[in-house]
């Protein structure tokens, strides 16, 4: 995967020397402004529908191994 | 039965308005139809006798459909392609999954795919390639290549897929069917599993324009749920244009040195010709940054992706690994056995390209490259209405006979990337036949139409005149020569 990976890179670095000196850059082709809506709750999911694909519910929450070895 | 499966959507429609095909009967034929995948093209298939897996359907009415496995669909098993995902069922329904029920489609099942919509040929799936209906030794395209497959291969009258750099006009072309990448914001992306938020759309994958038309019409709107969907505005009617008198269509000046199989330009020449048949003007037109664009994308692409698949961590869904170690294995451990070499390999370079100190060179060079590219557009738009490529610059490739090389993958989309980075609208429509290089047997080739964002009504009733013109009539299996 190293080589494919240096090979991709390659190809991709051709846009570095590119002057792209001044050119805006681009993040999202439509022009939106910001799009808020009425500060109103509204339906979220039931806790147990949100657990119901974890893999290792508990006690209403989502069980992890500890982040720190024994 | 036959012939009930050889009908579009609309001719469908029309017979049963005309009382001479009766609904449930074309919706039992296409459910039957689906039953018989040998192209692994399901990943999963809506057995109405199972009760519990069943989609619930609120009206009977209109022609079944394929989704995209991409697409959450509330309890039924949804996983983008993805061992991670395997046996994953949503707590809820897409956004468009949701319009084309309340429309009346049933679900015939859902389509296997390039896994996270990463790739060009659907092998990157994590449960087997599908084979193109037109030859079972090649790949369908991707990353829809199930949904592709299904309509080309008469196991779904229509499907819909997504398109982040050519995963629906890619896979249309490959299969001598219609695909349409809608402008961006078109659809809500809400439900649909994200690879690139910035790109992905959602879009139809039909036998025929009109019936692209049809399901874009369903599809299209602004919903709360994507605060990036716009719609289209004045919605999306049956196309009926006739000729192509008045329009003009722009040639990239580039194309002349692309590299382009003999038999595709040979389709794509004869096709010029018939636009100007048809009435239609032929342009040369410059986009000299889209040859940037496999590399702009596969910084931008790759650098969305290394976020979005973030969420995948054995936590609160998909598949957990890892056996009595602390939180960081389990991570590592569920990643590792979770992902794919594809999307391991775009994570990988999508972080690589944020990284401190290369986040300029990569990510903030591509994004101006992007304008860059879009600007070629808008320069082109301003002397012609259209421009237009082929969609791929082969036909069907063989199975196996790219997956080693993933930059030879990632230049398949030479064509239709630079469309995804402007954000405009394009449709692949089946062209013609070509031999593939090396020889063998004739296989289908796209004609890539491009217009200016949400130009979609424009760019359907041209696309609509042309396909008529071409009388594209070729089957999988040796059907009819067109």
């Amino acid at each position: 995967m190293v080589g494919e990976l240096s090979g991709i890179l390659g190809h991709v670095d051709r846009i570095g020397n590119l002057d792209l000196e001044g050119v805006e850059p681009t993040s999202h082709v439509v022009a939106l402004e910001n799009v808020l809506r009425a500060d109103e709750p509204w339906q979220s999911l039931p806790r147990d529908v949100a657990l119901a694909s974890a893999p290792e519910p508990q006690d209403g929450a989502f069980r992890v191994p500890s982040p720190q070895a024994e | 039965m036959t012939d009930i499966l050889d009908l579009s959507v609309l001719e469908a429609h029309n017979a049963k308005v005309a009382g001479e095909l009766s609904p449930q009967e074309h919706v039992e034929a296409w459910f039957a139809a689906a039953a018989s995948d040998e192209l692994n093209a399901y990943l999963w298939r809506n057995d109405r006798g199972a009760g519990a897996a069943a989609i619930e359907v609120e009206q009977d009415w209109n022609a079944p459909i394929a989704v995209k496995d991409i697409f959450c669909t509330e309890g039924v098993q949804t996983t983008a392609g993805s061992r991670i995902l395997e046996g994953y069922r949503p707590p809820y329904t897409a956004t468009a999954v949701q319009q084309l029920i309340a429309a009346g489609l049933p679900i015939l099942g859902k389509t296997n795919m390039d896994e996270f919509a990463m790739g060009s040929s659907n092998e990157n799936s994590a449960y087997g390639p599908v084979l193109n209906p037109w030859d079972r030794e090649r790949v369908p395209g991707g990353s829809s290549g199930g949904s592709a497959a299904v309509v080309a291969g008469g196991l779904a009258p229509w499907a819909i897929g997504t398109d982040t750099g050519g995963s629906i006009r890619q896979p249309a072309a490959f299969c001598g069917i219609v695909g349409l990448k809608p402008t961006y914001g078109a659809i809500s992306r809400y439900g649909m599993i994200a690879f690139a938020s910035s790109l992905d759309q959602c879009g139809p994958l039909t036998r025929t324009v009109s019936d692209a038309a049809l399901l874009l019409a369903m599809l299209q709107g602004r919903d709360p749920l994507d605060s990036t969907s716009v719609g289209i505005e004045g919605g999306v009617s049956l196309p009926d244009r006739e000729d192509l008198s008045g329009l003009r269509f722009g040639v990239p000046a580039e194309l002349a040195r692309d590299s382009v199989d003999a038999g595709v330009r040979e389709v794509f020449e004869r096709t010029l010709q018939k636009i100007e048949e048809l009435g239609g003007e032929i342009a040369e037109v410059s986009l000299p940054n889209a040859e940037h664009g496999i590399s702009a994308y596969y910084v931008i692409a790759p650098a969305e992706a290394s976020s979005n698949l973030a969420r995948y961590d054995g936590v609160r869904y998909g598949m957990r690994a890892g056996g009595e170690g602390d939180l960081i294995e389990m991570y590592e451990t569920t990643r590792s056995e979770g992902f794919g070499p594809e999307v391991k390999r775009r994570i990988m370079l999508g972080t690589y390209a944020l990284s401190s100190g290369y986040y300029e060179a990569y990510y903030g060079q591509a994004q101006k490259v992007r304008t860059r590219i879009a600007q070629d557009f808008d320069g082109a738009f301003a002397e012609v209405d259209f421009v237009v490529t082929p969609t791929a610059p082969s036909v069907a490739f063989k199975l196996g006979e790219k997956s080693d090389d993933p930059l030879a993958m990632y230049l398949n989309d030479f064509f239709t990337v630079p469309m995804s980075l402007a954000g405009i609208p394009a449709i692949s429509i089946p062209a013609g036949l070509a031999a593939p290089e090396g020889g063998g047997p004739q296989l289908p080739v796209g004609f890539q139409i491009a217009a200016p964002a949400f130009a979609e009504q424009r760019l359907l009733d041209a696309a609509y005149a042309l396909e008529q013109g071409i009388g594209f009539e070729a089957r999988p299996g040796g059907g009819s020569g067109g």
